[in-house]
């Protein structure tokens, strides 16, 4: 029942992309191969390709900074500095900071049971590690209201003791716990899978116990993927939208993210404003990209070596 | 628990880990999910045909189907060749491109549609050029195709890009020395071999597009029964704290995409069957 390799496209980066980066290619003006197309045709597929990309990544991505500085610097640093929008990078923070460690400390173990045990039921246990990733982001936002919101399940002892979940920072932080949860799981699973577990059972031989076989074997073992699986993670914990807008109040100030913070500029014509927090967003999202394509190069690096 | 008994190991930490996972697992997504369904049981049939198969209801769902089925479709063809370039072909500048296929999904969504709208809408950077013309896309069901397409595009150049690396070039030289010129071995040899893979591809950028939100919201215009996505409804009766509603919609949309899910696995299954023949 799990979604292999394949199926995983945006996790399995670290096994795919290096290969493509470093193999060697047939020069050009040698006799054409049986594998090779005419040079026609290759121009008009790279062509093609770029054109698409270009149209559809690029270019909003241009967009992003290009209004953003519409109105110059000034306006731009001005629109950052805002007390709201250093307000809503600090709710960010704040949810990413939380989310993100917990769900390392919930996939290094779903990822030691799974990959170093096997046991009945354990294709089911990672489908359903998968799910926050089928399900809609209003609907991951939605549950957390019929859980603890006014109407819901915990409401009404949760107003008796005082305690406020929804519409406030803990709802923010547990919806994004739930779209991120399966990030690092899905990324140590095949990684350790692949790795086995003979180093670990040598380490027991020579007396280790558990946990230093773990601090000691497994964990230099998994570090670059363990890093891979933080990075994504990360990504999609600052920049989640849907899940958080159901379940933040929209409190200026208070329980808006920088997403949700660019949503009310732009609602408001504020358009610089808007653009201006996004273009954070967009920099966060540059940045993980890069730091990707880094940890995906030593982690070939390490399997080269 | 006799459902998740393990085999002997010597490698201790199998109770305390497992145990934890499923608590963690349990507290955090089953528990809550588990509420969409039981609010849903709590209604009348007659209750919950009224507010899932509303007119306005009813168009939004043939949106959202349509426009991630033409997503979908489009993100197949155009993936196939920039996977295709990018295992295939050397130019410059190709591993930032290839960084870049990713950028979906590390860009937030909120940012892709408004980004998306600046483009496109009526004094947009494309938008001022394209409606002189009698070509809108903001505001309209195209606006929520384009964003679907922008949040779609990387899943099938990632599910094609390892399949197309692993192939034996082999198979392509047997082709040619059999006589088979260029065309035939691509559409006989090489597309049977990828279709798998691409319909992987093409089925997890539908069902991500069928629950998206945050890019299409803004440059949709989200007008009642004509640029309404299903997750909108949800967030719009939530906002008329018609909770039932909302729900229940969630329910058929939860429905939907696990059903997909199953599809998804049944076919990473038939073509690993598919391929060990």
């Amino acid at each position: 029942m799990d979604l292999t390799a394949a199926a995983r496209p945006f996790f399995n980066m670290a096994v795919v992309v290096p290969s493509v980066l470093f193999k060697v290619r047939p020069l050009a003006g040698a006799p054409l191969r049986a594998t090779q197309d005419p040079r026609w045709v290759r121009w008009l597929l790279t062509g093609i390709a770029l054109g698409f990309l270009g149209f559809f990544l690029v270019l909003p991505l241009v967009a992003v900074f290009g209004e953003a500085l519409r109105r110059g610097l000034g306006a731009y640093f001005t629109a950052v500095g805002d007390a709201d929008a250093l307000a809503s990078v600090k709710l960010t923070l704040i949810a990413a900071l939380i989310s993100v460690p917990a769900n390392v400390v919930f996939g290094v173990p779903a990822a030691w049971c799974i990959a170093k045990y096997s046991f009945r039921g354990k294709s089911l246990l990672i489908t359903l590690i998968d799910l926050p990733f089928a399900v809609s982001p209003v609907i991951s936002g939605l549950i957390y209201v019929l859980v603890f919101g006014a109407q819901g399940w915990l409401g009404p002892w949760l107003i008796e003791h005082d305690v406020k979940i929804i519409f406030a920072v803990p709802g923010i932080v547990l919806a994004t716990t739930f779209v991120t949860f399966p990030f690092v799981a899905r990324e140590l699973i095949p990684l350790m899978q692949a790795q086995g577990s003979e180093e670990e059972y040598a380490a027991i031989t020579l007396g280790a116990n558990g946990w230093q076989t773990f601090w000691r074997v497994t964990l230099p073992n998994i570090k670059w993927g363990l890093l891979y699986g933080v990075i994504l993670c990360n990504a999609r914990a600052m920049g989640e939208f849907g899940a958080v807008s159901v379940v933040s109040g929209h409190i200026r100030g208070e329980t808006n993210t920088m997403p949700l913070h660019v949503e009310i500029l732009y609602n408001e014509y504020n358009f610089v404003g808007a653009f201006a927090v996004a273009s954070l967003l967009a920099l966060l999202a540059l940045v993980t990209l890069v730091l990707k394509s880094i940890v995906e190069w030593r982690h070939a690096q390490a399997h080269a070596a | 628990m006799s459902l998740l008994r393990k085999e002997h190991s010597v490698l201790p930490g199998f109770g305390l880990s497992l145990g934890f996972t499923l608590a963690y697992l349990g507290l955090i997504v089953l528990v809550p999910l588990s509420a969409a369904f039981l609010k849903t049981a709590g209604m009348s049939w007659a209750e919950f045909v009224a507010a899932v198969a509303s007119p306005r209801v009813m168009a939004a769902y043939r949106l959202s189907f349509f426009a991630s089925l033409a997503a979908a479709s489009v993100n197949a063809f155009f993936g196939l060749i920039v996977a295709w370039v990018l295992v295939r072909y050397a130019f410059p500048g190709k591993r930032i491109v290839d960084a870049l296929v990713d950028l979906p999904f590390a860009l937030p969504t909120a940012v892709a549609g408004i980004a998306l709208t600046a483009i496109y809408a009526k004094n947009g950077w494309l938008g001022q050029v394209l409606e002189p013309h009698g070509v809108k896309i903001a505001f309209t069901e195209l606006g929520v195709f384009v964003a679907l397409t922008f949040i779609g595009l990387p899943f099938v150049v990632r599910t094609l890009q390892p399949v197309l690396e692993e192939l034996q070039p082999e198979l392509e030289e047997a082709a040619a020395s059999l006589g088979a010129n260029r065309w035939q071995t691509i559409t006989r040899v090489l597309l049977p071999e990828l279709f798998p893979a691409l319909l992987t591809g093409f089925a997890l950028s539908f069902a991500r597009a069928l629950g998206e939100y945050g890019s299409v919201v803004f440059i949709s215009g989200n007008m009642p029964l004509r640029t309404e996505i299903v997750p909108l409804l949800i967030i719009t009766k939530l906002e008329q704290y018609d909770y039932r509603g909302a729900t229940a919609i969630a329910v058929v949309m939860l429905t939907a995409s696990f059903g997909l899910l199953l599809l998804i696995n049944l076919i990473q299954k038939w073509s690993r069957r598919h391929h060990r023949v």
